[in-house]
């Protein structure tokens, strides 16, 4: 465990010292500050880090993460030949990207939500929500972007492979499945798109914030049996459960071929 | 001691080292020699536990290093090419290895010292040039009193002073009864270094014994001619 801190401790040195990971926090911070003072409220500026969220947070973790991954391969390297546990060093490595950038967020969006507050008690549990979720979907794209840096020793393939998950989660997927629920839209979708949703970690951020700002309704009979599902403790429980899945199963892998890895 | 058993180690289809088998004497300068390609780093990286073998074992202090980290506490290590963080002050590098590192023999700045390098431990790593970077990897193998050197090409890139220098601390600590093993294309450097010798070519190992003991066996003025009679006697 000491080991780790003191691994978390030079890391978060170098992680600072390159500055990326401050410019990420000024950008959040200006653009939540800059929504309070055009929108002026704060349910408007709740709507809007939705999709800065849901979009910003995965590009920009899993880019970063990638890019950091491979530059800090001698960093690695050196601390290899310390008599350190290869799963201690992971865990180090893993935690030293993971919690700079999940702050950098935190930090970001919710100190202009401290400084002007919210409208409504009732938003709290949104603002606390966006605030998880964006969180979580750092550690998915960081356990994504560690285990994809430690598959291919290549760095143009890997922020190549990088990117176009990312475009595939964010963008393709929805994609097809909306042109598979219109070519099939004579059947009843409503429980396989359930499950559909429930595989990809963006939906699943989506849906989750969705929900709470009771938008539902404008998707229709979908949105019912949606909110349904998703609004009820079950639902909640089981998405939340599978984004921890995404956050686990990646990070697992990457150990697994970490420790095994020749440098 | 270090030995190693039965080891081997493949990447993809090339088969790098093939069934090694040796003993490295404690308390003496053992040399590996070949030609690039043969396996030498390799086999110091897998030592290092940077690389996992495919099959064997090796044993360092006869501790088996598949199951253990803490025998790198006694090993210092010079790579080939000197790779560090480079955000980091040279300063804190050595803090940062310290920290990590259990040791318990205090620090040994002689190398640092007489490489004038104190003038350097406020600078980035990456602002470096190549010749002080170099120097830094040598003196950072001896900073922590380890009872096992493993240098690889050490004398590569280094100035002939800073190269003598080297020279004389490695067998000053060979006088302290620490094992070091070096890797060098350099045979003059060898033959004032090393007393045992193992030749390696192509993943095999040609030749394990004394310097002197192969030199006189072939018959040649020194080791340089005899390492390039073997070669040409192995279809090289």
């Amino acid at each position: 465990m000491n080991t780790i801190l003191k691994i978390i401790k030079y890391e978060l040195r170098d992680v600072i010292r390159s500055k990326w990971i401050l410019i990420y926090f000024a950008f959040l911070f200006l653009i939540t500050e800059g929504m309070f003072q055009f929108s002026g409220s704060s349910s408007k500026v709740l709507l809007s880090m939705i999709n800065i969220v849901l979009i910003l947070i995965p590009i920009i973790t899993i880019s970063y993460g990638i890019i950091y991954m491979y530059s800090s391969r001698e960093f690695t390297e050196m601390l290899l030949a310390q008599p350190i546990k290869r799963k201690t060093l992971y865990t180090g490595l893993y935690s030293g990207l993971a919690l700079p950038l999940s702050l950098a967020y935190l930090g970001g969006v919710g100190i202009p939500f401290i400084i002007h507050g919210v409208d409504e008690s009732g938003q709290f549990t949104v603002l606390l929500i966006l605030l998880m979720s964006g969180v979580a979907l750092s550690f998915v794209f960081t356990s994504l972007a560690v285990l994809i840096s430690l598959s291919s020793d290549d760095k143009v393939k890997g922020l190549g492979i990088g990117i176009f998950v990312w475009l595939f989660m964010a963008v393709v997927y929805d994609g097809a499945l909306l042109f598979g629920s219109y070519l099939l839209s004579e059947y009843p979708l409503e429980k396989p798109m359930l499950g559909m949703t429930m595989l990809n970690p963006i939906d699943l951020a989506r849906v989750l914030l969705m929900l709470k700002f009771d938008m539902s309704a404008l998707m229709g009979y979908t949105g019912a049996v949606f909110k349904k599902f998703f609004g009820s403790p079950y639902g909640m429980l089981l998405s939340s459960g599978m984004l921890m899945l995404w956050i686990i199963v990646p990070y697992l892998i990457g150990k697994r071929i970490f420790v095994r890895k020749d440098f | 001691m270090i030995r190693i058993e039965g080891l081997n180690k493949s990447f993809g289809k090339l088969h790098v080292l093939k069934n090694i088998n040796l003993e490295i004497e404690k308390g003496k300068i053992t040399a590996i020699i070949g030609p690039n390609g043969s396996g030498k780093t390799t086999l110091i990286k897998i030592i290092l536990g940077l690389m996992k073998p495919d099959s064997g074992k090796i044993f360092v202090d006869n501790k088996d290093i598949s199951k253990e980290v803490e025998y790198k506490n006694h090993i210092g290590s010079m790579p080939q090419i000197a790779r560090f963080p480079e955000n980091l002050r040279v300063v804190e590098l050595i803090n940062m290895l310290n920290d990590l590192r259990a040791g318990k023999n205090g620090v040994d700045k002689e190398l640092f010292d007489s490489y004038n390098l104190n003038n350097e431990l406020n600078k980035m790593m990456r602002t470096l040039s190549g010749g002080t970077r170099q120097r830094v990897n040598a003196a950072l193998a001896f900073m922590f009193q380890p009872d096992i050197l493993i240098l690889d090409e050490p004398t590569a890139g280094l100035d002939p002073i800073s190269s003598s220098k080297l020279k004389d601390k490695i067998l000053k600590e060979q006088k302290k009864e620490k094992t070091v093993i070096i890797t060098s294309h350099i045979m003059s450097d060898i033959e004032e270094l090393a007393e045992n010798l193992i030749f390696i070519l192509e993943g095999k190992i040609i030749y394990n014994g004394t310097v002197k003991g192969l030199i006189e066996d072939k018959g040649k003025i020194n080791l340089e001619r005899t390492i390039a009679s073997l070669m040409e006697s192995n279809g090289k």
